[in-house]
Protein backbone atom coordinates (compact mmCIF):
# COMPACT_ATOMS: atom_id res chain seq x y z
CA UNK A 1 0.00 0.00 0.00
CA UNK A 2 1.13 3.50 -0.50
CA UNK A 3 1.67 5.11 2.65
CA UNK A 4 0.87 8.98 0.95
CA UNK A 5 -2.36 9.98 1.23
CA UNK A 6 -5.14 9.57 -1.45
CA UNK A 7 -5.05 12.24 -3.97
CA UNK A 8 -8.60 11.79 -4.59
CA UNK A 9 -10.94 10.66 -1.66
CA UNK A 10 -14.58 10.03 -3.19
CA UNK A 11 -17.54 9.90 -0.96
CA UNK A 12 -21.14 8.61 -1.55
CA UNK A 13 -20.96 11.01 -4.38
CA UNK A 14 -24.60 10.88 -6.52
CA UNK A 15 -25.11 12.96 -9.23
CA UNK A 16 -28.01 13.80 -10.81
CA UNK A 17 -29.17 15.00 -14.99
CA UNK A 18 -32.75 16.65 -13.58
CA UNK A 19 -34.62 13.54 -12.72
CA UNK A 20 -32.20 11.16 -13.87
CA UNK A 21 -29.81 9.81 -11.71
CA UNK A 22 -26.54 9.20 -13.40
CA UNK A 23 -24.14 8.50 -10.54
CA UNK A 24 -25.46 6.11 -6.94
CA UNK A 25 -23.41 6.73 -3.84
CA UNK A 26 -19.69 6.64 -5.53
CA UNK A 27 -16.83 5.83 -3.16
CA UNK A 28 -13.17 5.37 -3.53
CA UNK A 29 -9.55 6.65 -3.19
CA UNK A 30 -7.45 7.28 -6.26
CA UNK A 31 -4.01 7.20 -5.00
CA UNK A 32 -0.79 9.27 -6.62
CA UNK A 33 1.15 8.67 -9.73
CA UNK A 34 -0.98 5.60 -10.29
CA UNK A 35 -2.92 4.73 -13.53
CA UNK A 36 -6.31 4.71 -12.62
CA UNK A 37 -8.75 2.82 -15.58
CA UNK A 38 -12.72 3.19 -15.46
CA UNK A 39 -14.34 0.83 -17.56
CA UNK A 40 -18.07 0.20 -18.16
CA UNK A 41 -20.68 -0.24 -20.74
CA UNK A 42 -21.90 3.12 -22.75
CA UNK A 43 -24.08 5.52 -20.62
CA UNK A 44 -22.54 3.89 -17.05
CA UNK A 45 -21.43 7.14 -15.47
CA UNK A 46 -17.68 6.61 -16.03
CA UNK A 47 -16.87 9.38 -18.08
CA UNK A 48 -19.45 11.37 -15.84
CA UNK A 49 -17.84 10.68 -13.06
CA UNK A 50 -14.66 11.64 -14.82
CA UNK A 51 -15.80 14.97 -15.48
CA UNK A 52 -16.51 15.75 -11.63
CA UNK A 53 -13.09 15.33 -10.66
CA UNK A 54 -12.34 18.55 -12.65
CA UNK A 55 -15.95 20.15 -12.38
CA UNK A 56 -16.92 20.19 -16.24
CA UNK A 57 -20.05 18.67 -15.21
CA UNK A 58 -20.48 22.37 -14.32
CA UNK A 59 -21.15 23.35 -17.66
CA UNK A 60 -24.00 21.23 -18.12
CA UNK A 61 -27.34 22.59 -17.12
CA UNK A 62 -29.70 20.61 -14.12
CA UNK A 63 -26.47 18.88 -12.68
CA UNK A 64 -26.78 18.17 -8.96
CA UNK A 65 -24.19 16.55 -7.05
CA UNK A 66 -24.53 15.49 -3.32
CA UNK A 67 -21.87 13.50 -1.03
CA UNK A 68 -18.05 14.99 -0.99
CA UNK A 69 -14.88 14.50 -3.95
CA UNK A 70 -11.61 15.70 -2.06
CA UNK A 71 -8.53 16.42 -3.80
CA UNK A 72 -5.61 16.69 -1.81
CA UNK A 73 -8.03 16.37 1.08
CA UNK A 74 -10.05 19.81 0.12
CA UNK A 75 -13.46 19.38 -0.92
CA UNK A 76 -13.70 20.04 -4.46
CA UNK A 77 -17.20 21.45 -4.15
CA UNK A 78 -15.95 23.58 -1.47
CA UNK A 79 -14.50 27.31 -1.63
CA UNK A 80 -11.87 25.70 -3.68
CA UNK A 81 -11.72 28.03 -6.84
CA UNK A 82 -12.80 26.39 -10.01
CA UNK A 83 -10.14 27.73 -11.95
CA UNK A 84 -7.42 26.54 -9.80
CA UNK A 85 -8.54 23.31 -9.90
CA UNK A 86 -8.40 23.43 -13.70
CA UNK A 87 -5.22 23.81 -13.73
CA UNK A 88 -4.31 21.16 -11.15
CA UNK A 89 -6.50 18.58 -12.90
CA UNK A 90 -5.98 18.66 -16.60
CA UNK A 91 -8.10 16.77 -19.14
CA UNK A 92 -7.35 15.21 -22.46
CA UNK A 93 -10.88 14.39 -24.40
CA UNK A 94 -12.14 11.79 -26.48
CA UNK A 95 -11.84 13.62 -29.60
CA UNK A 96 -8.38 15.77 -30.19
CA UNK A 97 -9.19 19.23 -29.84
CA UNK A 98 -6.48 21.37 -30.39
CA UNK A 99 -7.11 25.02 -30.93
CA UNK A 100 -7.32 26.57 -34.85
CA UNK A 101 -4.14 28.12 -34.37
CA UNK A 102 -0.40 26.86 -34.59
CA UNK A 103 1.22 24.46 -32.53
CA UNK A 104 3.44 26.75 -30.53
CA UNK A 105 0.17 28.97 -29.89
CA UNK A 106 -1.75 25.55 -28.46
CA UNK A 107 1.00 24.69 -26.04
CA UNK A 108 1.56 28.21 -24.74
CA UNK A 109 -2.31 29.22 -24.41
CA UNK A 110 -2.52 27.57 -20.87
CA UNK A 111 0.39 29.32 -19.17
CA UNK A 112 -0.71 32.56 -21.12
CA UNK A 113 -4.22 32.48 -19.70
CA UNK A 114 -2.28 31.83 -16.26
CA UNK A 115 -0.49 34.79 -16.61
CA UNK A 116 2.86 33.91 -17.88
CA UNK A 117 4.10 36.66 -20.43
CA UNK A 118 7.80 35.74 -20.59
CA UNK A 119 8.61 34.63 -24.15
CA UNK A 120 11.50 32.58 -23.21
CA UNK A 121 9.52 30.91 -20.49
CA UNK A 122 7.19 29.96 -22.98
CA UNK A 123 9.62 28.28 -25.10
CA UNK A 124 10.79 26.50 -23.15
CA UNK A 125 7.76 25.36 -21.47
CA UNK A 126 6.38 24.34 -25.21
CA UNK A 127 9.62 22.22 -25.81
CA UNK A 128 9.58 20.40 -22.36
CA UNK A 129 5.61 19.33 -22.69
CA UNK A 130 5.98 19.03 -26.36
CA UNK A 131 9.60 16.29 -25.45
CA UNK A 132 7.04 15.03 -22.75
CA UNK A 133 3.98 14.05 -24.46
CA UNK A 134 6.57 12.49 -27.44
CA UNK A 135 5.81 14.92 -30.12
CA UNK A 136 8.64 16.96 -30.33
CA UNK A 137 10.49 15.69 -32.86
CA UNK A 138 7.76 15.28 -35.07
CA UNK A 139 6.84 18.76 -34.98
CA UNK A 140 10.01 20.79 -33.63
CA UNK A 141 10.30 21.65 -37.54
CA UNK A 142 6.71 23.01 -37.74
CA UNK A 143 5.93 24.81 -34.55
CA UNK A 144 4.39 27.79 -36.17
CA UNK A 145 2.25 25.77 -38.48
CA UNK A 146 -1.22 25.36 -37.98
CA UNK A 147 -2.27 22.40 -35.78
CA UNK A 148 -4.93 21.18 -37.48
CA UNK A 149 -2.71 19.99 -40.00
CA UNK A 150 -1.20 17.22 -37.48
CA UNK A 151 -2.45 13.88 -38.16
CA UNK A 152 -5.29 12.83 -35.81
CA UNK A 153 -3.02 10.55 -33.65
CA UNK A 154 -0.35 14.00 -32.69
CA UNK A 155 -3.01 15.84 -32.28
CA UNK A 156 -3.85 13.58 -29.35
CA UNK A 157 -0.31 13.92 -28.17
CA UNK A 158 -0.97 17.87 -28.61
CA UNK A 159 -3.89 18.15 -26.51
CA UNK A 160 -1.64 15.96 -23.87
CA UNK A 161 1.39 18.39 -24.19
CA UNK A 162 -1.19 21.34 -24.31
CA UNK A 163 -2.55 19.91 -20.80
CA UNK A 164 1.35 19.66 -19.21
CA UNK A 165 1.86 22.94 -20.15
CA UNK A 166 0.03 24.32 -17.56
CA UNK A 167 2.05 21.78 -14.97
CA UNK A 168 -1.49 20.13 -13.43
CA UNK A 169 -0.96 17.59 -10.87
CA UNK A 170 -3.44 14.77 -12.39
CA UNK A 171 -4.14 13.52 -15.87
CA UNK A 172 -7.92 12.64 -16.64
CA UNK A 173 -8.60 11.26 -19.65
CA UNK A 174 -11.51 10.80 -21.55
CA UNK A 175 -10.80 7.78 -24.09
CA UNK A 176 -8.78 9.57 -25.38
CA UNK A 177 -7.28 6.70 -27.83
CA UNK A 178 -10.77 5.66 -28.99
CA UNK A 179 -10.56 7.65 -32.15
CA UNK A 180 -7.14 6.67 -32.85
CA UNK A 181 -5.32 3.79 -35.44
CA UNK A 182 -3.41 1.38 -33.25
CA UNK A 183 -0.25 2.40 -34.34
CA UNK A 184 -1.27 5.90 -32.68
CA UNK A 185 -2.82 4.27 -29.53
CA UNK A 186 0.56 2.53 -28.97
CA UNK A 187 2.50 5.43 -28.67
CA UNK A 188 0.34 6.82 -26.46
CA UNK A 189 -0.40 4.26 -24.09
CA UNK A 190 3.65 3.93 -23.94
CA UNK A 191 3.59 7.31 -22.97
CA UNK A 192 0.94 7.24 -19.84
CA UNK A 193 3.85 4.76 -18.73
CA UNK A 194 6.02 7.74 -18.61
CA UNK A 195 3.91 10.24 -17.48
CA UNK A 196 2.82 8.02 -14.66
CA UNK A 197 6.20 9.07 -12.48
CA UNK A 198 4.93 12.49 -12.58
CA UNK A 199 1.39 12.74 -12.54
CA UNK A 200 -1.84 10.84 -11.23
CA UNK A 201 -3.67 9.61 -14.11
CA UNK A 202 -7.56 8.63 -14.46
CA UNK A 203 -8.85 7.23 -18.07
CA UNK A 204 -12.15 6.16 -19.19
CA UNK A 205 -11.68 3.45 -21.91
CA UNK A 206 -14.25 1.18 -23.75
CA UNK A 207 -10.97 -0.89 -24.74
CA UNK A 208 -10.42 -3.43 -22.18
CA UNK A 209 -6.99 -4.87 -23.29
CA UNK A 210 -5.60 -1.07 -22.97
CA UNK A 211 -6.97 -1.16 -19.66
CA UNK A 212 -5.30 -3.79 -18.97
CA UNK A 213 -1.99 -3.02 -20.69
CA UNK A 214 -1.80 0.51 -18.73
CA UNK A 215 -3.82 0.59 -15.67
CA UNK A 216 -2.56 0.11 -11.96
CA UNK A 217 -5.91 -0.43 -10.79
CA UNK A 218 -9.67 -0.43 -12.75
CA UNK A 219 -12.98 0.58 -11.59
CA UNK A 220 -15.68 -1.57 -12.96
CA UNK A 221 -18.75 1.11 -13.43
CA UNK A 222 -22.70 -0.07 -14.12
CA UNK A 223 -26.17 2.09 -14.19
CA UNK A 224 -24.48 4.80 -11.80
CA UNK A 225 -22.78 2.46 -9.23
CA UNK A 226 -18.95 1.03 -9.15
CA UNK A 227 -19.82 -2.46 -9.25
CA UNK A 228 -16.42 -3.34 -7.98
CA UNK A 229 -12.89 -1.28 -7.94
CA UNK A 230 -9.12 -3.72 -7.59
CA UNK A 231 -6.02 -3.93 -8.74
CA UNK A 232 -6.43 -4.51 -12.65
CA UNK A 233 -4.92 -8.04 -12.44
CA UNK A 234 -7.81 -8.76 -9.80
CA UNK A 235 -10.51 -7.15 -11.94
CA UNK A 236 -8.93 -9.01 -15.27
CA UNK A 237 -8.07 -12.71 -13.41
CA UNK A 238 -10.22 -12.65 -10.16
CA UNK A 239 -13.35 -10.73 -9.94
CA UNK A 240 -15.31 -10.95 -7.00
CA UNK A 241 -18.71 -9.44 -8.40
CA UNK A 242 -20.84 -11.92 -10.84
CA UNK A 243 -21.85 -8.72 -13.08
CA UNK A 244 -17.47 -7.66 -13.81
CA UNK A 245 -17.29 -11.36 -14.54
CA UNK A 246 -19.82 -11.04 -16.51
CA UNK A 247 -18.58 -7.82 -18.71
CA UNK A 248 -14.70 -9.01 -18.67
CA UNK A 249 -15.90 -11.91 -20.32
CA UNK A 250 -17.96 -10.06 -22.80
CA UNK A 251 -21.56 -11.19 -22.16
CA UNK A 252 -23.23 -7.54 -22.42
CA UNK A 253 -21.95 -3.91 -23.00
CA UNK B 1 -42.05 2.55 -63.19
CA UNK B 2 -42.24 4.54 -66.23
CA UNK B 3 -44.49 6.83 -64.75
CA UNK B 4 -41.88 7.32 -61.96
CA UNK B 5 -39.37 8.45 -63.97
CA UNK B 6 -41.50 10.48 -66.57
CA UNK B 7 -42.40 12.13 -63.06
CA UNK B 8 -39.11 13.03 -61.48
CA UNK B 9 -37.71 14.19 -65.02
CA UNK B 10 -40.31 16.73 -65.10
CA UNK B 11 -39.74 17.96 -61.43
CA UNK B 12 -35.79 17.92 -62.22
CA UNK B 13 -36.88 19.83 -65.18
CA UNK B 14 -39.03 22.50 -63.47
CA UNK B 15 -36.46 22.89 -60.73
CA UNK B 16 -33.47 23.79 -63.14
CA UNK B 17 -35.84 25.56 -64.98
CA UNK B 18 -36.90 27.91 -61.33
CA UNK B 19 -32.85 28.37 -61.31
CA UNK B 20 -32.44 29.56 -65.12
CA UNK B 21 -34.74 32.04 -64.04
CA UNK B 22 -32.51 33.57 -61.10
CA UNK B 23 -29.57 33.67 -63.17
CA UNK B 24 -31.09 34.99 -66.22
CA UNK B 25 -32.27 37.31 -64.13
CA UNK B 26 -28.74 38.75 -62.73
CA UNK B 27 -28.10 38.93 -66.64
CA UNK B 28 -30.95 40.83 -67.42
CA UNK B 29 -30.54 43.20 -64.89
CA UNK B 30 -26.66 43.85 -65.64
CA UNK B 31 -26.86 44.00 -69.48
CA UNK B 32 -30.07 46.34 -68.99
CA UNK B 33 -27.78 48.31 -66.24
CA UNK B 34 -24.54 48.70 -68.89
CA UNK B 35 -26.88 49.39 -71.82
CA UNK B 36 -28.61 51.93 -70.16
CA UNK B 37 -25.48 53.74 -68.37
CA UNK B 38 -22.58 52.73 -70.26
CA UNK B 39 -23.47 55.64 -73.38
CA UNK B 40 -22.93 58.39 -71.09
CA UNK B 41 -19.28 58.04 -70.94
CA UNK B 42 -19.14 58.64 -75.00
CA UNK B 43 -19.51 62.10 -73.24
CA UNK B 44 -18.65 62.15 -70.20
CA UNK B 45 -14.90 60.67 -69.01
CA UNK B 46 -14.99 58.16 -66.71
CA UNK B 47 -12.08 59.75 -64.92
CA UNK B 48 -14.15 62.91 -64.25
CA UNK B 49 -17.34 61.11 -63.52
CA UNK B 50 -15.51 59.45 -60.89
CA UNK B 51 -13.13 61.73 -59.38
CA UNK B 52 -15.24 65.18 -59.85
CA UNK B 53 -17.28 66.74 -57.34
CA UNK B 54 -19.47 69.04 -59.48
CA UNK B 55 -22.60 67.71 -60.00
CA UNK B 56 -24.96 69.89 -62.32
CA UNK B 57 -26.80 67.76 -64.44
CA UNK B 58 -29.07 70.30 -65.67
CA UNK B 59 -26.93 73.32 -66.07
CA UNK B 60 -26.27 74.89 -69.43
CA UNK B 61 -23.17 72.95 -69.69
CA UNK B 62 -24.07 70.06 -67.82
CA UNK B 63 -21.20 68.35 -65.62
CA UNK B 64 -21.20 64.71 -63.95
CA UNK B 65 -19.20 64.17 -61.32
CA UNK B 66 -20.17 62.01 -58.78
CA UNK B 67 -17.08 61.88 -56.42
CA UNK B 68 -19.21 63.25 -53.35
CA UNK B 69 -21.52 60.87 -53.64
CA UNK B 70 -18.83 57.91 -53.37
CA UNK B 71 -17.28 59.38 -50.86
CA UNK B 72 -21.16 59.75 -49.21
CA UNK B 73 -22.16 56.08 -49.37
CA UNK B 74 -18.52 55.33 -48.13
CA UNK B 75 -18.33 57.22 -45.21
CA UNK B 76 -22.11 56.79 -44.19
CA UNK B 77 -21.49 52.88 -44.28
CA UNK B 78 -18.51 52.80 -42.82
CA UNK B 79 -19.26 54.87 -39.40
CA UNK B 80 -22.71 52.70 -39.55
CA UNK B 81 -20.32 49.86 -39.16
CA UNK B 82 -18.13 51.33 -36.57
CA UNK B 83 -21.61 51.63 -34.66
CA UNK B 84 -22.75 48.67 -35.77
CA UNK B 85 -19.88 46.16 -35.39
CA UNK B 86 -19.04 46.27 -31.65
CA UNK B 87 -22.81 46.08 -30.40
CA UNK B 88 -23.87 43.26 -33.09
CA UNK B 89 -20.66 41.89 -31.73
CA UNK B 90 -21.01 41.63 -28.27
CA UNK B 91 -24.92 40.70 -28.53
CA UNK B 92 -24.19 37.85 -30.87
CA UNK B 93 -21.34 36.51 -27.94
CA UNK B 94 -23.65 37.06 -25.54
CA UNK B 95 -26.89 35.27 -27.36
CA UNK B 96 -24.55 32.08 -28.54
CA UNK B 97 -21.98 31.70 -24.72
CA UNK B 98 -24.04 33.78 -22.20
CA UNK B 99 -27.36 34.02 -22.31
CA UNK B 100 -29.83 31.96 -20.13
CA UNK B 101 -32.74 30.49 -22.68
CA UNK B 102 -35.39 32.60 -21.50
CA UNK B 103 -33.31 36.06 -21.93
CA UNK B 104 -32.02 34.70 -25.45
CA UNK B 105 -35.71 33.53 -26.76
CA UNK B 106 -36.57 37.53 -26.40
CA UNK B 107 -33.56 39.14 -27.45
CA UNK B 108 -33.41 36.53 -30.60
CA UNK B 109 -37.34 37.56 -31.54
CA UNK B 110 -36.23 41.27 -31.14
CA UNK B 111 -33.40 41.17 -33.39
CA UNK B 112 -35.86 39.27 -35.91
CA UNK B 113 -38.43 41.73 -36.33
CA UNK B 114 -35.69 44.29 -36.10
CA UNK B 115 -34.75 42.79 -39.40
CA UNK B 116 -38.23 42.57 -40.61
CA UNK B 117 -39.28 46.43 -40.44
CA UNK B 118 -39.69 48.36 -43.72
CA UNK B 119 -36.78 50.93 -44.20
CA UNK B 120 -39.42 53.58 -44.73
CA UNK B 121 -40.22 53.20 -40.77
CA UNK B 122 -36.34 53.50 -40.05
CA UNK B 123 -36.42 56.50 -41.83
CA UNK B 124 -39.58 57.98 -40.19
CA UNK B 125 -37.73 56.98 -36.35
CA UNK B 126 -34.48 58.46 -37.99
CA UNK B 127 -36.12 61.71 -38.63
CA UNK B 128 -38.13 61.62 -35.06
CA UNK B 129 -35.86 60.77 -33.00
CA UNK B 130 -32.04 60.60 -34.39
CA UNK B 131 -32.35 63.85 -36.14
CA UNK B 132 -33.89 65.58 -33.84
CA UNK B 133 -31.55 64.52 -30.96
CA UNK B 134 -28.88 65.48 -33.19
CA UNK B 135 -30.23 68.90 -33.98
CA UNK B 136 -30.65 69.38 -29.97
CA UNK B 137 -26.86 67.84 -29.21
CA UNK B 138 -24.91 68.97 -32.03
CA UNK B 139 -27.22 71.50 -34.13
CA UNK B 140 -27.54 72.53 -37.58
CA UNK B 141 -30.68 70.32 -39.66
CA UNK B 142 -30.04 67.20 -37.65
CA UNK B 143 -30.17 65.87 -41.14
CA UNK B 144 -26.66 64.69 -41.85
CA UNK B 145 -24.06 61.77 -42.03
CA UNK B 146 -24.10 60.94 -38.59
CA UNK B 147 -27.84 60.29 -38.85
CA UNK B 148 -27.99 58.38 -41.76
CA UNK B 149 -24.90 56.16 -40.11
CA UNK B 150 -26.78 55.39 -36.96
CA UNK B 151 -29.89 54.86 -38.82
CA UNK B 152 -28.10 52.56 -40.83
CA UNK B 153 -26.43 50.66 -37.93
CA UNK B 154 -29.68 49.69 -36.10
CA UNK B 155 -30.35 48.15 -39.77
CA UNK B 156 -27.02 46.45 -40.07
CA UNK B 157 -27.23 44.88 -36.57
CA UNK B 158 -29.57 41.66 -36.93
CA UNK B 159 -27.32 40.50 -40.30
CA UNK B 160 -24.53 41.06 -38.16
CA UNK B 161 -25.76 39.37 -34.29
CA UNK B 162 -27.31 36.47 -36.81
CA UNK B 163 -23.91 35.69 -38.40
CA UNK B 164 -21.82 35.91 -35.37
CA UNK B 165 -24.46 34.01 -33.43
CA UNK B 166 -24.38 31.28 -35.92
CA UNK B 167 -20.57 31.38 -36.67
CA UNK B 168 -20.16 30.81 -32.74
CA UNK B 169 -22.90 28.00 -32.30
CA UNK B 170 -20.75 26.15 -35.44
CA UNK B 171 -17.92 25.78 -33.61
CA UNK B 172 -17.35 22.37 -31.71
CA UNK B 173 -18.12 21.89 -28.17
CA UNK B 174 -14.52 20.48 -27.52
CA UNK B 175 -13.13 23.77 -27.90
CA UNK B 176 -15.02 25.76 -25.69
CA UNK B 177 -14.13 22.77 -23.12
CA UNK B 178 -10.77 22.47 -23.93
CA UNK B 179 -10.25 26.12 -22.91
CA UNK B 180 -12.11 25.63 -19.93
CA UNK B 181 -10.58 22.29 -18.85
CA UNK B 182 -6.97 24.29 -19.12
CA UNK B 183 -8.39 26.30 -16.13
CA UNK B 184 -9.28 29.46 -18.62
CA UNK B 185 -11.87 31.46 -17.45
CA UNK B 186 -14.82 31.91 -19.48
CA UNK B 187 -14.24 35.27 -21.11
CA UNK B 188 -10.62 34.21 -21.49
CA UNK B 189 -12.00 30.99 -23.65
CA UNK B 190 -14.32 33.52 -25.62
CA UNK B 191 -11.73 36.11 -26.30
CA UNK B 192 -8.91 34.17 -27.19
CA UNK B 193 -9.95 30.72 -29.04
CA UNK B 194 -14.14 30.87 -29.63
CA UNK B 195 -14.44 34.21 -31.62
CA UNK B 196 -11.25 34.07 -33.30
CA UNK B 197 -11.90 30.19 -34.53
CA UNK B 198 -15.15 32.23 -35.50
CA UNK B 199 -13.52 35.16 -37.39
CA UNK B 200 -14.05 34.22 -41.02
CA UNK B 201 -17.72 34.23 -40.56
CA UNK B 202 -17.85 37.17 -38.47
CA UNK B 203 -15.94 38.85 -41.21
CA UNK B 204 -18.68 37.23 -43.89
CA UNK B 205 -21.59 38.47 -41.64
CA UNK B 206 -19.93 42.17 -41.59
CA UNK B 207 -19.13 42.26 -45.32
CA UNK B 208 -22.84 41.24 -45.88
CA UNK B 209 -24.07 43.97 -43.63
CA UNK B 210 -22.26 45.98 -45.51
CA UNK B 211 -23.56 45.37 -48.73
CA UNK B 212 -27.10 45.96 -47.27
CA UNK B 213 -25.77 49.53 -45.89
CA UNK B 214 -24.38 50.57 -48.51
CA UNK B 215 -27.42 49.52 -50.48
CA UNK B 216 -30.14 50.93 -48.61
CA UNK B 217 -31.75 53.82 -50.10
CA UNK B 218 -34.89 55.08 -47.93
CA UNK B 219 -33.77 55.51 -44.85
CA UNK B 220 -30.82 57.38 -45.51
CA UNK B 221 -32.58 59.73 -47.99
CA UNK B 222 -35.20 60.84 -45.14
CA UNK B 223 -32.05 61.16 -42.74
CA UNK B 224 -28.87 62.26 -45.19
CA UNK B 225 -29.99 65.74 -46.17
CA UNK B 226 -29.46 64.77 -49.64
CA UNK B 227 -27.39 67.58 -50.62
CA UNK B 228 -25.38 67.34 -53.42
CA UNK B 229 -22.06 68.44 -51.32
CA UNK B 230 -18.84 66.43 -50.37
CA UNK B 231 -19.63 65.54 -46.62
CA UNK B 232 -16.85 67.89 -45.03
CA UNK B 233 -18.17 66.48 -41.16
CA UNK B 234 -20.40 63.99 -38.86
CA UNK B 235 -22.46 67.34 -39.23
CA UNK B 236 -22.56 67.81 -42.94
CA UNK B 237 -25.65 67.17 -45.21
CA UNK B 238 -24.98 63.67 -47.32
CA UNK B 239 -25.88 62.47 -50.79
CA UNK B 240 -25.43 58.70 -51.10
CA UNK B 241 -25.06 56.75 -54.30
CA UNK B 242 -28.58 55.45 -53.72
CA UNK B 243 -30.05 58.72 -52.81
CA UNK B 244 -28.73 60.39 -55.80
CA UNK B 245 -30.31 58.06 -58.04
CA UNK B 246 -33.60 58.27 -56.47
CA UNK B 247 -33.67 61.86 -56.08
CA UNK B 248 -33.50 62.80 -60.21
CA UNK B 249 -35.23 59.89 -61.06
CA UNK B 250 -38.41 60.93 -61.64
CA UNK B 251 -37.65 64.04 -64.11
CA UNK B 252 -34.59 63.18 -65.46
CA UNK B 253 -34.15 62.84 -69.31
CA UNK B 254 -31.02 62.62 -71.38
CA UNK B 255 -27.71 62.10 -70.75
CA UNK B 256 -28.87 63.27 -66.78
CA UNK B 257 -31.17 59.97 -67.02
CA UNK B 258 -27.99 58.27 -68.76
CA UNK B 259 -25.73 59.38 -65.78
CA UNK B 260 -28.17 58.42 -63.09
CA UNK B 261 -28.15 54.27 -64.40
CA UNK B 262 -24.35 55.42 -64.52
CA UNK B 263 -23.94 55.99 -61.12
CA UNK B 264 -25.98 52.47 -61.20
CA UNK B 265 -23.31 50.53 -62.44
CA UNK B 266 -20.98 52.10 -59.72
CA UNK B 267 -22.95 51.24 -56.58
CA UNK B 268 -23.50 47.79 -58.84
CA UNK B 269 -19.90 47.28 -58.94
CA UNK B 270 -19.12 47.86 -55.25
CA UNK B 271 -21.78 45.31 -54.36
CA UNK B 272 -20.37 43.27 -56.66
CA UNK B 273 -17.05 43.15 -55.46
CA UNK B 274 -18.55 43.14 -51.64
CA UNK B 275 -19.82 39.49 -52.83
CA UNK B 276 -17.19 38.28 -54.19
CA UNK B 277 -15.40 39.45 -50.94
CA UNK B 278 -17.93 37.38 -48.83
CA UNK B 279 -17.60 34.28 -50.79
CA UNK B 280 -14.17 34.12 -51.12
CA UNK B 281 -13.88 34.34 -47.22
CA UNK B 282 -16.45 31.90 -46.78
CA UNK B 283 -14.38 29.15 -49.35
CA UNK B 284 -11.64 29.73 -47.06
CA UNK B 285 -13.58 29.17 -44.06
CA UNK B 286 -15.04 25.55 -45.78
CA UNK B 287 -11.91 24.64 -46.87
CA UNK B 288 -10.01 25.14 -43.34
CA UNK B 289 -13.17 23.39 -41.76
CA UNK B 290 -12.19 20.49 -44.41
CA UNK B 291 -8.86 20.71 -43.37
CA UNK B 292 -9.90 20.01 -39.86
CA UNK B 293 -11.74 16.85 -40.63
CA UNK B 294 -9.63 15.12 -42.83
CA UNK B 295 -6.28 15.55 -40.85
Amino acid sequence: MDPRPPKFDVRHLDLWYGQTQALKDVSFSIDPNTITALIGPSGCGKSTFLRVLDRMNDLIEGVRVEGSVLYDGEDIFGDRDVIELRKRVGMVFQKPNPFPMSIWDNIAYGPRVHGVKDKKALSDLVERSLVQAALFDEVKDRLHKPALGLSGGQQQRLCIARVLAVEPDVLLMDEPTSALDPISTAKIETLLDELKRRYTIVIVTHNMQQAGRVSDRTGFFLHGELVEYAPTRDIFFNPRDERTENYISGRFG
Amino acid sequence: MKRQRALEKTIEATLFGAAAVSVLAVILITVFLFQSGLPLFGKVKVSEFLFSTDWAPTAATPRFGILSFIVGSFSVTGLSLLFAVPVGLAVGIYLAELAEKKNSRLIRSAVELLAGIPSVIYGLFGIAVISAASRTLFGGSGYSVLSAAIVLAIMTLPTIINVTEVSLRALPRELKEGSLALGATEWQTIGKVLVPAARSGIVAGVILGMGRAIGETMAVLMVGGNAPIMPTGLNSMVRTLTMNIITDMSYATGDHLTSLFATGIVLFAFILILNLGVQLILKRTISQVEGAAGA
